[in-house]
């Protein structure tokens, strides 16, 4: 039977995807036509949401920005009269030819979103689900897993790189009867959500991962701890869960042997410092999310004072594939010390942001241009910030680097969990700085004093420079506390909070020099350094910039080149993006 | 004593399973618990936490400090409309300043502020998870994506007219 699917994810709901998918159904209800409606996790094309996809004899075609409107002409044409409407398509039935954005992925952790309707455990059956975890429990000793995993080369895709079967092996061999397993979804990283649409898209392999963990390491109790912040990936879990139970996947004596399984959601309740392990667990334990002293680490004394094992989504998620692939498929792609794939969650000033998965080893050009279509508007590529508030940018220069965790630590930046957001020229590197140390700041669980102190005291002297009152020894006193709260602090939070600072100091020391010496912002960003002015030759007096000052600082009648009065002037940017005639710039 | 205090203290909590705190049998159910109470009230009363405090014997203190600590749960009642806008790394890197700017201006609060009439609470979050829509805010459930600072106060008319 033809099938209709409509990405819902979190990206394909806010751009209104359910109006769609109510339409869709509104639709086939009037014209009493048979398909099935199905919904979808996200598809990674979130630049094109919402996304269609029909699903007939002659292949997959996906429409993408489809909106209440499109829909009655996709149905009457495509699905009642077969013409698809070839201008609304990204992919076309048979046709070999893939649009460039998925042709360079290879989707492993991705495998299934966008694919099957999470919603339904059969679906998941369908492709391979839950047959890991019967071939383990049938087949492999807890060590062999163990050595499966260890040969894949697999390491935490939470951002640390640790290798995944080691750290079962530490669980493993961990003394006590009673163990824990815990799945890390507090993606709390601003601009990454790679592990939110694993969850809303493919929910099941995160359990199954676990599972698999669980048999090796021994643990009959786990975890998933899921930012409170993220509704729908917390309803497909429980989803998910409830038909695992129902059908005796998870419980006792599963899959008839003599192994118990059970798992919990937590959901987190907003702290950054919660997707450290130690404070992951206070949490957990009902207390304040703070870290504590390691060793003893979790594997020893975790949850509960018990050996407790803890593993991000994306990690869980490549653990069925690798069983049911072998470790030595998921070898075999990557480099010698990065094996497998990454998922990248794209944004910024990118063309086409989204989710992307791609093999270690690619370049960051090939994700940025060949995947990510370049720089959104024709701007000139800066650089990409990796890692989130814990890492660090790396220059368009060095965009021949390839992604592996060694190589981009080199750099002074992390692979962190995946979010890769690419800057243009109008981004300053001084407030991106400051932008993640107003995060960190924030997030500081306060325990550490230099990480409590030094990061609010490096704060205020990003404010200082962007406010064009900094001075030639704030550099030195910026590097000085940052390797002291580095050294200085417990967790990796404070450990890492300064890479935005260390890196955009390391590549782009000249453009602190210039606000410090010049007090010029060379991106035209920092609002205290910059100035708004009327073009005259530009200007045609249509008022319309006047109209939009909100302090009157623009003055001119109709017909009569405008001029804005710096002393008013609050540099709201207002009349820069109203005029339609580029006849305002900023120096 | 749990249900007779809590009918005294008009408590009305939705799945409020406070029995599993009893003799610190399950000290992880805190959490939940209070976020069931904020779910139910919108926000955590003191009186729930009074509560708590005195079935569990847990010091009340403690229990302040689990939710002072955490982002999610507030002490004061929001307003009738919650308007959340990200500041997350993608919407910074594409304005998100100008549109918090526009909202501190129009709704004359400051972040984590509720307006006099009760209308209105503004709330800043690092990442709303719709990063190609940057930049972006959410009125109540509904998104609103690639803004201008313009059309922020489209969006904020439409609401006062409501």
């Amino acid at each position: 039977m033809v099938e209709v699917k409509v990405g819902l994810g979190t990206c394909g709901i806010s751009a209104g995807g359910y109006t769609v998918y109510d339409e869709l159904k509104i639709e086939k209800d009037k014209n009493n036509i048979d398909f099935e409606l199905k919904e979808t996790g996200c598809m990674g094309m979130c630049y094109r949401e919402v996304l269609v996809e029909i699903n007939d004899d002659n292949g997959k075609w996906l429409y993408a920005e489809v909106d209440k409107a499109k829909v009655k002409k996709i149905v009457e044409d495509h699905l009642i009269s077969g013409n698809p409407v070839e201008e609304w398509l990204v992919k076309i039935g048979k046709s070999e030819s893939e649009d460039p954005f998925f042709e360079k992925q290879k989707r492993i952790v991705l495998r299934n979103c966008g694919e099957i309707d999470p919603n339904s455990i059969d679906e998941y059956v369908g492709m391979e689900g839950y047959s890991a975890i019967q071939k383990v429990i049938n087949d492999d000793s807890p060590e062999e897993v163990i050595k499966s995993i260890t040969d894949s080369g697999l390491r935490g895709r939470g951002g640390g790189g640790f290798p995944t079967g080691l750290k079962w092996k530490f669980t493993r061999e961990a003394p006590g009867d009673k163990k824990y397993i815990i799945c890390n979804a507090d993606e709390g990283d601003p601009g990454a959500f790679m592990d939110r649409s694993v969850l809303e898209g493919d929910p099941h392999s995160v359990i199954e991962g676990m599972m698999i963990a669980a048999y090796a390491i021994g643990a009959e109790y786990g975890y998933i701890y899921v930012r409170a912040e993220y509704p729908k990936a917390i309803e497909r879990l429980r989803t998910a869960l409830g038909q695992a139970t129902e059908k005796g996947y998870i419980g006792k004596g599963i899959f008839g042997s003599k192994i118990n399984f059970d798992i919990k959601i937590k959901e987190g309740a907003g702290a950054f410092v919660c997707g450290e392990e130690t404070a992951l667990i206070a949490s957990i334990e009902g207390k304040r999310g703070i870290p504590r002293v390691r060793p003893p680490f979790p594997a020893v004394k975790g949850l509960w004072g018990k050996p407790t094992n803890i593993n991000n989504v994306e990690t869980l998620a490549n653990i069925p594939w690798i069983i049911n692939n072998g470790p030595e498929a998921f070898a075999s792609m990557g480099t010698e010390k990065s094996k497998g794939t990454k998922v990248f969650a794209l944004a910024g000033k990118i063309a086409k942001s989204g989710l992307a998965e791609v093999p270690m080893g690619m370049t960051i050009n090939e994700v940025v241009f060949e995947i990510g279509g370049g720089i959104k508007g024709g701007g000139k590529f800066k650089a990409v910030q990796m890692g989130g508030p814990s890492g660090g940018c790396i220059p368009a220069s060095m965009g021949d680097l390839k992604i592996d965790y060694d190589e981009i630590t080199k750099t002074g930046a992390i692979m962190g969990s995946g979010g890769m957001v690419v800057l243009d020229e109008t981004t300053c590197m001084v407030d991106l700085a400051k932008f993640f140390l107003t995060f960190t700041q924030n997030e500081s669980c306060g325990k550490c004093t230099f990480c409590r102190i030094g990061t609010k005291r490096m704060l205020e002297i990003l404010e200082k420079i962007t406010l064009g009152k900094g001075e030639e020894k704030d550099l030195d006193l910026l590097e000085e506390l940052s390797y002291k709260i580095k050294e200085s602090s417990l967790c990796g939070l404070g450990q890492t909070a300064p890479n935005p600072v260390l890196t955009t100091l390391k590549y782009y020391r000249e453009e602190y020099e210039a606000h410090i010496r010049d007090k010029k912002c060379p991106a035209h960003s920092c609002a205290a350094l910059i100035e708004y002015k009327v073009i005259p030759d530009k200007c045609t007096g249509c008022t319309l910039c006047a109209r939009n000052c909100p302090v009157d600082a623009i003055e001119g009648s109709v017909k009569e080149i405008h001029w804005i009065d710096p002393e008013k002037c609050i540099k709201c940017s207002l009349c820069f993006q109203a005029c339609k005639f580029d006849a305002i710039e900023k120096i | 004593m749990g249900e007779n205090l809590s009918k005294e203290l008009n408590l009305n909590i939705k799945e409020f399973k406070i029995d599993l705190l009893k003799n610190g049998s399950d000290p992880g159910a805190l959490i939940p618990l209070l976020q069931s109470a904020q779910d139910s009230y919108g926000y955590v009363p003191e009186k729930v936490i009074n509560y708590i405090s005195e079935f569990a014997e847990i010091p009340a203190a403690e229990i302040y400090g689990v939710v002072t600590f955490y982002s999610q749960f507030r002490l004061k009642p929001l307003g009738k409309y919650i308007v959340k806008v990200c500041e997350g790394t993608a919407c910074h890197v594409n304005g998100a300043k100008s549109i918090v700017d526009m909202l501190l201006n129009e709704l004359g609060i400051g972040v984590g502020e509720t307006s006099d009439d009760g209308m209105f609470s503004l709330l800043s979050v690092a990442c709303l998870g719709c990063c190609s829509l940057a930049p972006v805010m959410m009125v109540n459930e509904e998104t609103f994506g690639s803004l201008t600072p313009d059309k922020v106060r489209k969006v904020l008319k439409k609401y006062r007219q409501k």
